[in-house]
């Protein structure tokens, strides 16, 4: 099943041309990556699924991009709904300056829950699926601005999967995280499969080959390939992919 | 469901918009009724008559309206106040800005702040207390009320605005202009003068600006040390001021009468537009360098 | 090296100026303290319970100035509750929903302008505006409305200087997770930028307190003792205004040094209080 295909998708910044005819299809409850080189169109088209780029003045999309065979451009989409189902984890860390608890629920009480006791149960649960309610279950009452760089991530990734998303954006989680905060996402992204389609933008293709089921190469605001992770990464059918993934650039 | 939120939205979104023209309609309604109270009298009295009258006595029998008197005050008087209070405030910034040890800094800055919230009433009690009998003896005049204690009085007033103004444009100056200069041999204080001054110097000039428009819109003050009289202004003759001609008779004026202090108002209005746009000008100058 | 002529005529040079930046400095500080320290040394012998508890009467001859004090509060007040919901508005709109730039500098160039206008004027205008064509006579709260117009630009300035500090990435967090633009306004942004708020309403309060030019006529000179509502709707002069009266009209100076050394405290109380509270947000942006 796919939760997402993407149909000719054209994205213009005024006048510069950053998307390029993506066609495109993603799996359902697997890791898909998406790398290629800085300035390549990945985390615009990343922005572009859960519509974070309406917040960005002159930007035009066309084409279709179809969430579960929903076109999520089409006027009947409630934006917030969508972001609901559809959650993103963003590159650096972004807690609001407001309590652990206060962060987890947030998302909970803007869909209009207000029971303690359920609220309680929701951010405990969220908290233990992103692998940190050991580390924060003493101090919930305390600023989340008080964790390090990693703990404040997976809070993210905790505030995120509160509100019960399907699918789980992730723009380049790990760049501002040292390595063993890193291994910890990561490990926690293949957990979280199980439950939660997600794609993951990522700069560190090691990253990309360790963790993903598909891989897709952008490069100049174009869908070079994708496939399979471990085809893309020993028999890339295209020579940009090659020379990108053996370092050549980028 | 998302109609309705849409609407939501929308309705807050409208409700912010016109808080944000509350600015704009304020500027507008202000403009139009200092324009329509100040034109009718104006128009009765006769342009050139009211603007270069050289006398004003307006519960005379035979009424005069003429406002070069205090045009010419204000004029003055501010100049006289800039005159004094720019190199005052010039200085005593760039010491702030690059000489001043961290704690004579915070003493100095303190004190300006403490000039600047000193309400302009207090300014007056202590102007008609202390500097007009100063003046008095100091000059062997009758009266020590008049225009020499109002710039006195305008000169202390403008200075927080001066020194603060001029302070942020020059604290701004990279320091790499200042070190490229050290670096030449040239010595701090050169350095300040010659280099850190003429790259804000934009900043300055709005400094001054400021002061002008502070000094020409201030009334109470100069009301309590003015002395009042609408004579052309000297230095030791009691005087009244565009913004004193106002408030002075305001209380107990009727018919013409009245009329003639709205566009006494008027006049006072487009000198303060006036300032206000040179004033924008080396603002958004000054940014830009 | 060696051009004594020229080494002597810069060393002139620096000592000048470096005299010229000295004494500058004294003359501000000298004028500063003086000024307080002569209304303080003047006007705290002459503050008294009686005079601070008490209302004016002719007939036994004696001078109170609760009424004005009372009066002062309620303008304070009630300019508070007109100004901040109109300046946080505007600034809301200007940093997080407006798109047109022309729009945008409009509403800054006015804002400008407002802030410009002498308030003497403010005071011819409120009068004109809200005591005559709005009907609401001399009263304090054609006075407060007065003061508010004339304040929108400082709560707007500030707001919006501290709005657009909330970084980015709150906003997007909370747009992420679904939540509508009104509720990430109320529940992230503006949280947030609540020590903007503050420190305007602490200037605004101080700019109140000293004004009196924008008073005289929309305010008027009454000493009336009344209740808020009553109040509000009654002439009343506040501290400013009768200090003037007492100086000015009345002779009455040792009661005009007790008002103005209640006003020299209470600014010096304001400085302090937004000094510490510069401070205290700066080390809480920090952490």
């Amino acid at each position: 099943m796919n939760v997402f295909s993407i149909e000719n998708m054209n994205l213009w910044y005024g006048e510069s041309h950053a998307l390029k005819d993506i066609n495109l299809d993603i799996e359902e409850k697997s890791i898909t990556a998406l790398i290629g080189p800085s300035g390549c169109g990945k985390s615009t088209f990343i922005k572009s699924l859960n519509r974070m780029n309406d917040l960005i003045p002159n930007v035009k999309i066309e084409g279709n991009i179809k969430y579960k065979g929903h076109d999520i451009y089409s006027p009947d989409v409630d934006v917030n709904e969508l972001r609901r189902e559809i959650g993103m984890v963003f590159q650096k860390p972004n807690p609001f300056p407001m309590s652990i608890y206060d962060n987890v629920a947030y998302g909970p009480r803007t869909h209009g829950i207000r029971s303690k006791a359920m609220l309680d149960e929701i951010v405990e649960k969220s908290l233990q699926n992103a692998a940190i309610w050991d580390e924060v279950k003493d101090r919930l009452k305390k600023s989340a601005l008080g964790l390090s760089g990693g703990q404040q991530q997976r809070l993210c990734i905790a505030r995120a999967l509160a509100v019960e998303p399907r699918v789980l954006l992730m723009d380049e989680p790990t760049s501002a995280l040292d390595p063993i905060s890193t291994a910890k996402v990561e490990e926690l992204a293949v957990e979280l499969k199980n439950n939660y389609s997600i794609i993951m933008v990522t700069h560190n293709m090691q990253q990309a080959a360790r963790i993903s089921d598909y891989t897709a190469f952008f490069f100049l605001g174009e869908l070079i390939e994708m496939s399979n992770t471990d085809l893309l990464f020993s028999k890339p059918s295209d020579k940009r992919t090659e020379d990108y993934i053996t370092g050549r650039f980028g | 469901m998302k109609n309705k939120k849409n609407l939501f939205e929308n309705s807050i979104h409208a409700i912010f918009l016109i808080l944000g023209l509350i600015t704009v309609a304020s500027v507008i309604l202000i403009s139009l009724y200092l324009i329509f109270a100040g034109l009718p009298a104006i128009s009765k009295i006769g342009l050139k008559e009211f603007l270069f009258g050289s006398e004003w006595a307006s519960t005379r029998e035979d009424p005069k309206f003429g406002i070069l008197p205090f045009i010419l005050t204000s004029v003055y008087g501010t100049s006289g106040a800039i005159v004094i209070g720019v190199p005052i405030g010039f200085f005593t910034a760039v010491y702030l800005a690059k000489e001043a040890r961290p704690a004579v800094k915070r003493v100095t800055i303190s004190a300006v702040n403490l000039l600047a919230g000193i309400p302009s009433v207090v300014y007056g009690l202590v102007g008609m207390l202390v500097l007009v009998p100063a003046i008095r003896k100091a000059f062997g005049i009758p009266d020590g009320a008049g225009l020499l204690a109002a710039i006195l009085v305008l000169t202390v007033m403008i200075l927080p605005s001066i020194i603060k103004v001029s302070l942020t444009s020059l604290e701004a100056v990279p320091k790499e202009y200042e070190d490229g200069s050290l670096a030449l041999g040239a010595s701090p204080t050169e350095t300040y003068f010659r280099i850190s001054v003429p790259a804000a110097k934009s900043g300055i000039t709005a400094s001054i600006v400021l002061g002008v428009g502070r000094g020409i819109g201030e009334a109470m003050a100069v009301m309590m040390v003015s002395g009042n009289a609408p004579n052309m202004p000297a230095l030791f003759r009691s005087v009244r001021f565009l913004t004193t001609a106002v408030a002075s008779e305001m209380s107990y004026s009727s018919g013409l009468q009245r009329q003639a202090l709205f566009s006494i108002a008027l006049v006072l209005f487009l000198f303060i537009m006036m300032i206000n746009a040179i004033l924008n000008y080396f603002m958004k100058k000054d940014k830009v360098d | 090296m060696g051009n004594s002529d020229f080494s002597a005529r810069r060393k002139a040079y620096i000592y000048t100026m470096r005299f010229l930046m000295i004494a500058s400095s004294v003359i501000t500080c000298v004028i500063s303290f003086s000024i307080i320290i002569y209304v303080l040394f003047k006007g705290l012998p002459n503050i008294s319970w009686e005079l601070l508890s008490s209302k004016p009467s002719y007939i036994s001859e004696k001078i109170g100035i609760l009424p004005d004090i009372v009066n002062t509060l309620y303008i304070v007040l009630a300019t508070l509750i007109i100004v901040i919901p109109l300046g946080v508005g505007a600034a809301i709109y200007l940093t997080e929903y407006a798109k047109s730039k022309r729009l945008t500098s409009i509403i800054e160039y006015a804002a400008e302008t407002l802030s410009g206008i002498p308030s003497i004027l403010y005071g011819l205008v409120g009068m004109l505006i809200f005591c005559q064509f709005l009907g609401m006579k001399t009263s304090l709260i054609a006075g407060s409305m007065t003061l508010a117009m004339m304040n929108l630009p400082t709560i707007m300035r500030t707001t919006q200087e501290s709005l657009r500090t909330v970084p980015m990435s709150y906003r997007e967090g909370a747009f992420g997770l679904g939540a509508g633009k009104w509720r990430v306004i109320r529940t992230v942004v503006l949280p947030c930028s609540i020590d903007g708020i503050i420190t305007g309403c602490i200037l605004t309060i101080g700019r109140i307190l000293g004004e009196s030019a924008a008073l005289l006529f929309t305010a008027g000179f009454a000493h009336e003792l009344n209740g808020l509502v009553k109040g509000l709707q009654s002439s009343g002069a506040s501290l400013t205004v009768a200090l003037y009266v007492y100086a000015k009209e009345q002779g009455e100076f040792e009661v005009a040094f007790a008002i103005a050394a209640i006003l020299i405290i209470l600014t010096l109380i304001i400085n302090f209080i937004a000094r510490a509270l510069g401070n205290y947000f700066k080390n809480r942006g920090s952490n």
